[in-house]
């Protein structure tokens, strides 16, 4: 028998959400205990700072330039390489329950695999079989909408809370920007749902049920995917009372004058303050309707406090999981990765969701390597710039499988002084997207303490752009010192060290076949 | 804004009045374009019922034969405003381009329908490009 692998995601979820990161909103226990007893990473980047070019990254361990996932709405090929097909064909049991998303959401005309596996009569000709590795596959999403198997389990067995979610996207398919709770903050929402029905614990129950169905001497790879905490922030009105918003303190990053929000924007390349004043919306993962200029302090409050609440009922949640993989009396055998697709921006700079926008916020996340304790792994924290890239050949090295040569990132570090001597020095991030007459292109780099960002020509930005923050100096990314003749030198070798690293460009550039 | 517009466009290596025989045939949609089950044509309506089950209603506006385009606007009341532009252009060479327009409001829904349309017109260079079994014995 080998280890097993227990590979847990959130989605959109910031490092400073979590205890052991120093966040002091949400309770996290079981994730502060793994953090403890394994390897806790305090600077993890994801390669890409949306959806599915991430998730895309951490099926395949390849930047987005090359698996070809360049924005949200490019559906990842089927064939593309995975993980999860290594480690099956090493003869672990597969299984992916929860948020998949390498294929657009929106498809009406039911064209994507992972759109057809809850229903027989949409399946693929030989129907789903073994998907990208997995042999198993259980979809959920952010309500109860979609041809996934969580909406259609809430369609027959409580069709009274269908309606009960916040619409994620509006009646014109625009990510909607309605407003609820007590200060009318978007995306946020009162749900009436029983706890016991949220997809957080439907996606920690059917894993449950799936880990409940192997064999004692099963290898495993479960990739379990919260879909949370997301927006919509529409956790359980039961649980609310967990965290009073009218308690919870301003981020750091939110400053409450306008004018001093405003001169921190301007010091960013121009999208920045073209979004928030509403002159502007580059992406799709932003409400069109939404001015960010309009968020109220008390905005930012709410939606904290709904997020807190989310993230601890997937600590819970993971914690029931856990508790089922010890009564299997695999406990001393499970390796657990924590981890998420990319930030929020929660409230920082005025703003809220995601774009390009590459600042801590969207690229620092909570990263946890708990190796099985038959290891006997010594813990510890690695300072050490990683990426979401080298999960897939740190999954490799757990099962003990050679890293295939497709894979551009490596086995994570288990500590700095393993970091220093694999050569842990960068991690880049990259962002594209096109869309409706606007087009971005950033390329990041983050190493010695410092992230630059160049930008591309695109429609906002004529090429000469960029942002360069000193993370020890300005841990909230406000000063930008691109322009800095101080910093000429170092920006011209982290530019350097930037493009000389590139991956090389997939020759199959996927194309947008949806917005997201 | 609500409106979008998209394109896309590809060359095959195939005649155009060849193309245009199949991809001009209203009727014919579903060999060519993903994720369309049924496609039923009377004057000028055509229903299109989806792989989601979902049904279409849509009315034909263009069908010109001389200068091979073809228009329709999917009449369901969801769309605010929708046409859908079908071009085959000879480029008289034995090949021709062409090229699938989505103007929508919503306007993702340009997003979906092209990005399908896109996957179809790779279906329609694959049908059009496979030689007939005349040609596969000149």
């Amino acid at each position: 028998m080998g280890r097993k692998i227990l590979l847990i995601t959130t989605d959109q979820q910031r490092y400073d959400t979590l205890g052991c990161n120093g966040g002091t909103i949400s309770r996290t226990p079981v994730l502060d205990a793994l953090a403890t007893a394994g390897h806790r990473y305090e600077r993890a980047h994801p390669q890409s700072v949306v959806c599915m070019p991430s998730r895309s990254t951490i099926l395949t361990g390849q930047h987005p330039s090359t698996h070809g996932v360049w924005m949200n709405g490019v559906p990842l090929p089927v064939t593309a390489p995975s993980v999860a097909e290594v480690l099956h064909r090493a003869g672990y049991r597969t299984a992916l329950i929860g948020k998949p998303h390498f294929e657009p959401f929106l498809d009406p005309f039911a064209r994507f695999a992972e759109n057809g596996f809850v229903s027989p009569d949409l399946r693929r000709a030989g129907g789903p079989g073994i998907h990208r590795g997995f042999e198993h596959f259980e979809t959920a999403t952010h309500g109860a909408m979609g041809p996934l198997h969580y909406a259609r389990w809430i369609a027959t067995e409580h069709p009274e809370a269908a309606g009960m979610f916040y619409r994620v996207i509006d009646g014109g398919l625009e990510v909607n920007a309605a407003g609820g709770g007590a200060t009318g903050a978007p995306q946020v929402h009162d749900n009436p749902i029983p706890r016991e029905w949220y997809h957080t614990d439907w996606v920690a129950d059917r894993t449950i049920a799936w880990l409940g169905d192997l064999d004692a001497d099963d290898d495993w790879f479960c990739w379990l995917s919260f879909p949370d905490p997301h927006h919509p922030w529409d956790p359980p009105v039961s649980e609310m009372s967990r965290v009073d918003w009218r308690d919870v303190p301003l981020p750091p990053g939110y400053s409450e004058r306008a004018a001093d929000r405003e001169r921190i924007l301007d010091a960013k390349p121009r999208h920045w303050r073209a979004w928030y004043d509403g002159r502007l919306v580059s992406n799709y993962e932003a409400p069109l309707a939404w001015v960010p200029a309009s968020l109220t302090p008390d905005q930012v409050r709410e939606v904290n406090a709904r997020n807190a609440v989310e993230v601890e009922l997937i600590d819970e949640a993971i914690g029931r999981v856990l508790r089922a993989v010890a009564e299997r009396g695999w406990a001393d055998d499970l390796d657990v990765v924590f981890t998420t697709d990319h930030g929020e921006l929660q409230g920082d700079f005025g703003l809220l969701f995601k774009g390009p926008y590459h600042v801590d916020g969207l690229m620092r996340l909570p990263l946890i390597w708990r190796p099985a304790p038959s290891q006997g792994v010594a813990p510890s924290v690695v300072s050490r710039p990683v990426g979401l890239v080298d999960l897939a050949p740190t999954l490799c090295g757990i099962a003990g499988v050679e890293v295939p040569t497709w894979m551009e990132g490596r086995p994570l570090p288990v500590d700095d002084a393993d970091a220093d001597r694999r050569g842990f020095e960068r991690v880049l991030t990259e962002w594209d997207s096109v869309l409706f007459g606007v087009d971005v292109h950033v390329r990041t780099i983050t190493r010695d303490g410092w992230v630059c960002s160049a930008y591309l020509p695109g429609t906002s930005h004529d090429g000469t752009e960029g942002e360069l923050y000193d993370l020890a100096d300005d841990p909230l990314q406000q000063v930008n010192r691109w322009d800095d003749p101080a910093c000429a030198a170092l920006k011209g070798d982290l530019l350097a060290d930037l493009w000389d690293h590139q991956p090389e460009r997939s020759a199959v550039w996927g194309r947008v076949e949806a917005p997201v | 804004m609500t409106f979008g517009s998209v394109r896309h466009s590809r060359r095959i290596a195939a005649p155009a009045d060849r193309v245009w025989a199949l991809a001009g045939d209203p009727a014919r949609l579903h060999e060519w374009f993903p994720g369309i089950v049924t496609c039923v044509v009377e004057g000028a309506s055509r229903t299109i019922t989806l792989a989601s089950g979902l049904t279409l209603p849509e009315e034909i506006l263009v069908h010109d034969d001389v200068s091979r385009r073809f228009q329709y606007r999917v009449t369901t009341e969801f769309f605010r405003y929708h046409r859908g532009t079908l071009d085959v252009v000879d480029l008289g060479d034995g090949t021709c381009l062409v090229s699938y327009a989505v103007d929508a409001d919503p306007r993702t829904m340009a997003l979906v329908i092209a990005g399908a349309a896109a996957a179809g017109l790779d279906a329609l260079a694959a049908l059009m490009e496979t030689p007939t079994a005349d040609e596969g014995s000149a």
